[in-house]
């Protein structure tokens, strides 16, 4: 019977570059900048690292496939780097990787990484890309916003509630983050908004208006692992581990099969159950300090509230515009910011929020930090469509919490 | 046993270009485009062209209609997608007509559609089975031109075979003669056209009348016994005059649509009989003419089996489907008359694998999705796995055809991001009613409409263009449904 991945592999150290538009640097740039970081907050050499995973997306936008960009920037001693991309997923998806080689005792010391350098197609947005052959004949002409803009009506639908009080909250959801972004030298976006702003922006895809969707930007961020006993011994006396790295992946249903009904995500109801059984968290509401999840849009943010199983179903307008989410609030999300203030480098992403969780358990996140450092820290990353997607959640806290 | 039509249908695009806007955008240039600026035009929406139209209208004709006995599917038109692929065997893959069945494109005139259908007539007798013979038109006019006032898009269908005919064929006759009132050369976009007088004096009103002259003399009918008389011409009153030199009466001349719908072309001699079957009554004799280096006359009379037929929308149908299109600098845009900004996201490359289209063509060109044999869920696409989570069996499913199934909407948006021709581009999950869901683009919507629970209906349309390679790529769409139930 499997175990977990609970407390087998701690974070040695953590790096995260500059967020933004980054128009002086190559994607090389940004993966040293985040690693010098992390390197130096391991405390280790670069020799000590056996194995590492590099987490990119949208690589034909700058590095293009395989590995060999990641060793190469840093000259990395032939040691095994495997290229991971699992749309916005991909970021936690190099750090599984980098997790459980050194929970399976393959390496001591493990490097995951991730980058992405969006801002050289000359457009704002996401960069459109080929679908595959069969998938351009019959996929709609949708956009990320539009996709998801989608969860919107069905939320109502569903709920019975007033598309304005959804729109209102999705507004306090930007709000928020924009207000924590003032506190992060390393975000892209570092002004605050008000609600106005956000509920009069010109529409992107109704009802999500310019405000409701994060930026696209520039960036790197990493994580260095090892075991417990490892970083104990290497001199670290605080230790932050690994609690839960869950997964789950549409498989068509949401899709093709009748059964589900458009308001929600299927797969993070699912990659949260499972990850707080990993992590040993049975009321979530309760245990969790703080979480940072994938609000590429205001709407996913706001549904992503009860699909982690924090805000009951139907409740999260409530929540959220009691201030529930804020920073000084009962479990705030977005502290650093979120994508909306970062951005997305897609492949960095998911690493970025778990930096954050990194430094705020250790107390480090300065003027930004919770008074009372967090035990338990979220993070969910949500890659495609409402309609087909890649989910991961990782749950990191303190060793032996 | 009676040779004739057995069903018909028809399909006018939703959009209606007001001529006037035609005139305030050009009258500068010719002011005698004011004297035109009357009533509307139909345009194709971006999607459309003369295979989708004709998608429509066969499915128009086919409504209440068993497809298995259609042996041959013909297709008339001056501005085919594909100069070089058949066209009529887009269409027949798109109504899953199946792979025996005889295809052919008739073009190269006006008078392409007469042509060809009274070729289908002939030889219906000895051909056995049913042949769906359609006529379908986009013409492309240069901006500011008479013939972009007086042309529409539109497309008909008729089911032509033996047995229960709603209008019996009583005889047909042509002339041919190499009278040029316009052309188009190869390489060319655009029709060159000679003046109009003498194409009223020397052509209409003296082919035509000779033409009607052989056909009544062949058939041994008096003129007077004409009940609709159709017979399409842009030309003020010729219609009328012919009729009156042919001795047949004033009154079955038809309306030719002008005000309200345009020429549609090749197609509008059809469309023009299509609107008269839509109203004629058993026992009328129904004359129609195409004109075009020649003439053709074809005579039906119309049966007591016109009455059985199952209810369609026809050409008032989809007239009545109307909305009203003011923006003339959006008809340019859409007929690739003015170069506009579409922005880089336009930039990606549309090219087609016509061997995975060829491998797909059924789910692709025909909405074939999957009937699981073990549950019975329906499921697009088509897969080895069920998706059915309490059934996941392998290799259990069927085909099953999605495009004539109903459906509602389960989400949707209008995505000013992504590239479309006619932004926002509208879409959303529909789940069908009898099972199964596609997450699809809209068409023929405007966003005010559309809520969750709105019923829709597929239809037959350009997915994208590729500009580069000249191909054109189809799908099919979800449209309000309500829109088709106005006939």
């Amino acid at each position: 019977m499997a175990s977990g991945i609970r407390d087998k592999v701690a974070i040695l150290g953590m790096g995260c570059s500059k967020f933004g538009e980054r128009w002086d640097k190559e994607a090389d740039d940004l993966m040293v900048e985040a690693f010098e970081e992390a390197i130096k907050d391991a405390g280790i050499e670069k020799n000590q690292i056996q194995a590492a995973w590099l987490a990119t997306a949208i690589e034909e936008q700058h590095v293009g496939k395989s590995g060999i960009p990641l060793a190469q920037a840093l000259r990395l001693p032939f040691i095994p780097v495997t290229r991971v991309e699992n749309y916005c997923a991909s970021g936690t998806e190099a750090f599984r990787g980098a997790v459980y080689a050194v929970a399976s005792g393959a390496c001591d010391i493990a490097l995951a990484l991730g980058v992405e350098k969006l801002k050289d197609t000359g457009y704002g947005g996401l960069p459109q890309r080929s679908r595959g052959a069969l998938n351009s004949m019959f996929w709609a002409n949708l956009s990320a916003p539009g996709s998801f803009a989608q969860l919107a009506g069905a939320y109502v639908a569903k709920h019975g509630c007033n598309a304005s009080d959804l729109k209102q909250a999705m507004a306090h959801v930007s709000v928020k983050s924009h207000d924590n972004g003032t506190r992060n030298p390393k975000a892209h976006l570092q002004n605050k908004i008000s609600v106005d702003t956000v509920m009069n922006a010109p529409m992107v895809a109704a009802p999500l208006g310019l405000f409701d969707c994060c930026g696209v930007s520039d960036g790197s961020a990493c994580a260095i692992v090892t075991t417990p006993e490892l970083a104990r011994s290497l001199g670290k006396s605080d230790i932050i581990s690994v609690k839960a790295l869950q997964l789950a992946v549409s498989n068509g249903l949401e899709a093709q099969h009748n059964s589900w009904d458009g308001s929600y995500f299927a797969t993070t109801r699912i990659a949260s159950t499972r990850a707080y059984a990993e992590a040993g968290i049975t009321k979530p509401r309760e245990q969790i300090d703080l979480i940072e999840v994938h609000d590429c849009f205001s709407i996913t943010e706001l549904v992503t509230m009860e699909d982690l199983h924090i805000s009951p179903e139907g409740g999260a307008i409530k929540d959220v515009l009691d201030g529930f989410y804020d920073a000084d609030g009962t479990i705030p999300c977005q502290i650093d910011g979120g994508l909306k203030c970062f951005g997305h480098p897609i492949g960095a992403s998911g690493l970025r929020m778990i930096y954050e969780m990194y430094l705020q358990l250790l107390g480090r996140a300065g003027p930004r930090q919770r008074k009372q450092p967090p035990v338990f820290g979220l993070t969910h990353n949500l890659g495609g469509f409402p309609h087909q997607n890649v989910c991961s959640i990782s749950i990191v806290g303190r060793y032996g919490a | 046993m009676d040779i004739g039509i057995l069903a018909y249908g028809a399909c006018i695009p939703r959009r209606r270009l007001a001529r006037k806007s035609v005139a305030d955008a050009n009258a500068w240039f010719n002011p005698a485009l004011r004297g035109q600026a009357k009533g509307e035009r139909s345009m194709c929406n971006w999607d459309e062209d003369a295979v989708t139209m004709a998608v429509e209208a066969a499915r128009d004709c086919l409504t209440g209609l068993a497809r298995d006995q259609i042996r041959t599917v013909q297709l008339a038109s001056t501005s085919f997608p594909f100069e070089d692929r058949l066209n009529s065997g887009i269409v027949a893959q798109a109504l899953n007509l199946g792979a025996e069945i005889s295809a052919l494109d008739v073009g190269s005139s006006q008078r392409a559609a007469t042509a060809g259908l009274a070729a289908v007539l002939q030889s219906a007798a000895s051909a056995g089975g049913q042949a769906l013979f359609l006529a379908s038109e986009k013409r492309r006019t240069k901006a500011g031109s008479t013939l972009e006032m007086t042309s529409g898009d539109g497309a008909a269908a008729l089911l032509i075979g033996a047995g229960k005919v709603i209008a019996k064929l009583v005889g047909a006759h042509s002339r041919t003669v190499d009278f040029v009132d316009h052309y188009r050369g190869q390489g060319f976009a655009y029709d060159y056209v000679w003046e109009e007088r003498w194409i009223r004096d020397e052509g209409y009103a003296k082919i035509v009348p000779a033409t009607l002259a052989g056909l009544f003399r062949k058939c041994a009918v008096e003129p007077g016994s004409i009940t609709h008389f159709c017979m399409p011409c842009t030309l003020g009153k010729v219609a009328a005059s012919v009729a009156k030199k042919a001795g047949i009466p004033e009154g079955a001349v038809r309306d030719n649509l002008h005000a309200v719908c345009g020429e549609t072309g090749t197609a509008h001699s059809l469309v023009m009989l299509a609107d008269a079957l839509a109203v004629a009554k058993p026992g009328e004799r129904i004359l129609v003419v195409g004109f075009g280096q020649g003439c053709d006359a074809l005579l039906f009379e119309t049966t007591a089996e016109l009455q059985q037929l199952p209810p369609r929308m026809g050409v008032r149908g989809y007239l009545a489907r109307r909305r009203e299109e003011t923006n003339y600098n959006r008809f340019l845009a859409f007929n690739d008359l003015v170069t506009l900004e579409r922005g880089m996201r336009a930039e990606l490359d549309k090219q087609t694998a016509l061997s995975t289209l060829y491998r797909k063509r059924d789910m692709i060109l025909g909405l074939i999705g999957g009937r699981c044999g073990q549950c019975g869920t329906l499921q697009f696409p088509k897969s080895n796995v069920c998706v059915n989570p309490d059934c996941n069996a392998f290799h259990a499913q069927t085909d099953h055809p999605f495009a004539e199934m109903s459906g509602k909407v389960n989400s949707h948006t209008a995505d000013q991001l992504t590239y479309s021709p006619d932004p926002p581009a509208i879409c959303g999950m529909v789940q069908f009613d009898a099972g199964g869901r596609l997450m699809m683009d809209f068409t023929d919507v405007d966003m005010a409409e559309v809520s969750v629970g709105l019923p829709m209906r597929m239809v037959f349309r350009i997915k994208d263009y590729d500009a580069q390679r000249g191909f054109t790529r189809y799908f099919w769409k979800a449209t309000p449904a309500g829109a088709a139930k106005e006939a």
